[in-house]
């Protein structure tokens, strides 16, 4: 089998450009899904500052600027074909070389930080990597903005195997709910069940790239998406926390096996600048 | 929708005491930003007896890590960030003369007792309308901490700044009584 080869270089220019569209336009499925709540949502106040989204997110993309100053940890995820082959450079340098490139050409902010010294490490690298190996001879690099504010609201819970589907549904409620206006609702909820400690915020993390709009292909997690989205939307947290029926966008759930001793959950909570764009080369 | 308010900085006791939680205002004049580090070295200048990197009098402080400037514009884009983390620092600086803030989230019981005893608003931006109300801001300087990058005290001039109002000096929190108002049993 011959193996594609796939230059370092046309990698670090794709996350460059990846890194700047991301910021600057909101993805489809999401401003549609805003659109809608806008509509829908009963509070004044509350549409009010869904007008400001969507008139927010219509300049970035106009003026080609960040439609969110914190313009992320830059995350990725790439699905690497077995039977290509990176040359000129390592996948994680071209990856790195390419966010320093799109956030300084794109005045993108740059917030990675020392964690004790709180010092700016200056060109928003190290970047978040994680690499899957798939069939095939392409690589597909998704690139996901992911904001300081969402994601400290976010959590791993190890539940214990009696806390069942009713725990975990109680602890995802509770969590929307202590977070509260921090996290920049309306939110989107990604759900990891099962897997281990970290494979569980791993999936949480993937679930949130799944398109607004679209049903779980399991038609049972499907429908606990649709119960906690309802009882999520029943708190009366609202946009930006200022009262209202709109405090979450979509609930997306992952399930994957577990020890028999665990029930892992985590939940990874994004704000709605749902910022992430993809390439295949 | 309630009427929109304008009001100038720095602000005075008579308009503190005017604004109520849930009120939207559009703010003009002068405020300074800073967030989790220059907060950090505010507190630690005053604990050496150093000055502050500005007079707080009738100040407000807007939460803010701005992206960078494209040229020609006076600030990228600048929304709130969220305010918890600075509520360690928040009720030294309303002590000595800070009137406003300006973030995102709720804030600790240390942070509203602090606007009721001095007369302080905590006011709320929409988080992630960063280039929308870069808008509202005409001129940035960075004025201290200038190694802090995103981080460091700029000076902002800013021209009908949306807000609304959180907390007032009353006790108010426009985050419990939304959150009443439209709350259904889950």
């Amino acid at each position: 089998m011959k193996m594609r080869e796939i230059n370092a270089k046309q990698i670090t220019d794709a996350v460059s450009d990846l890194c700047m569209k991301a910021n600057f336009d909101i993805p489809d499925d999401v401003i549609q899904v805003i659109k809608k709540a806008y509509q829908d949502e009963p509070s004044p106040q509350g549409k009010d500052v869904l007008k400001q989204i969507i008139d927010n997110d219509e300049i970035a993309h106009n003026e080609q600027v960040p439609m969110c100053q914190d313009t992320g940890l830059a995350v990725f995820f790439v699905e690497l074909g077995q039977d290509a082959h990176i040359t000129g450079g390592l996948l994680n340098d071209a990856i790195n070389d390419g966010v320093r490139k799109g956030y300084k050409d794109g005045y993108l902010r740059k917030s990675t930080c020392n964690p004790f010294t709180r010092k700016n490490v200056g060109d928003n690298t190290p970047s978040i990597i994680h690499v899957e190996v798939v069939p095939g001879d392409k690589v597909k690099i998704i690139m996901a903005a992911k904001g300081g504010g969402s994601e400290n609201m976010s959590r791993v819970m190890m539940m214990k195997p009696s806390d069942g589907l009713e725990g975990i549904k109680k602890y995802i409620i509770d969590r929307v709910r202590e977070s509260g206006s921090n996290p920049c609702p309306p939110i989107i909820v990604g759900v990891g069940i099962g897997g281990t400690f970290e494979r569980s915020a791993l999936i949480a993390k993937k679930s949130l790239l799944r398109p607004l709009g679209t049903p779980n292909p399991d038609p049972e997690l499907d429908k606990l998406e649709k119960e906690l989205l309802t009882s999520i939307n029943k708190l009366g947290i609202g946009p930006m926390g200022l009262g209202g029926r709109t405090t979450a966008l979509a609930v997306h759930v992952i399930v994957e096996p577990c020890h028999i001793a665990s029930l892992p959950l985590a939940v990874n909570i994004q704000c709605h600048s749902a910022r992430h764009k993809e390439i295949t080369i | 929708m309630t009427d929109i308010l304008k009001i100038k900085t720095p602000l005075t006791d008579e308009v503190v005491s005017k604004l109520k939680s849930g009120d939207s205002v559009l703010i003009t004049g002068v405020m300074y930003t800073g967030r989790d580090a220059a907060h950090k070295r505010m507190i630690d200048a005053l604990n050496k007896g150093e000055k502050l990197p500005f007079d707080i009098q009738g100040q407000i402080i807007y939460y803010v890590g701005p992206s960078p400037a494209k040229p020609g514009k006076p600030i990228g884009s600048a929304g709130p960030t969220t305010s918890y983390r600075m509520d360690a620092y928040a009720p030294t600086l309303i002590k000595l003369g800070l009137k406003g803030m300006i973030g995102k989230g709720w804030r600790a019981k240390d942070v509203i007792d602090a606007c009721i005893k001095y007369k302080a608003i905590y006011f709320g931006a929409t988080g992630g309308a960063g280039a929308l109300i870069a808008r509202a801001i005409k001129k940035a300087d960075i004025i201290a901490y200038d190694d802090l990058g995103p981080e460091a005290v700029r000076r902002i001039e800013v021209v009908d700044f949306p807000a609304i109002v959180i907390n007032d000096a009353f006790g108010n929190d426009l985050y419990v009584k939304g959150v009443e108002q439209y709350k259904q049993t889950v």
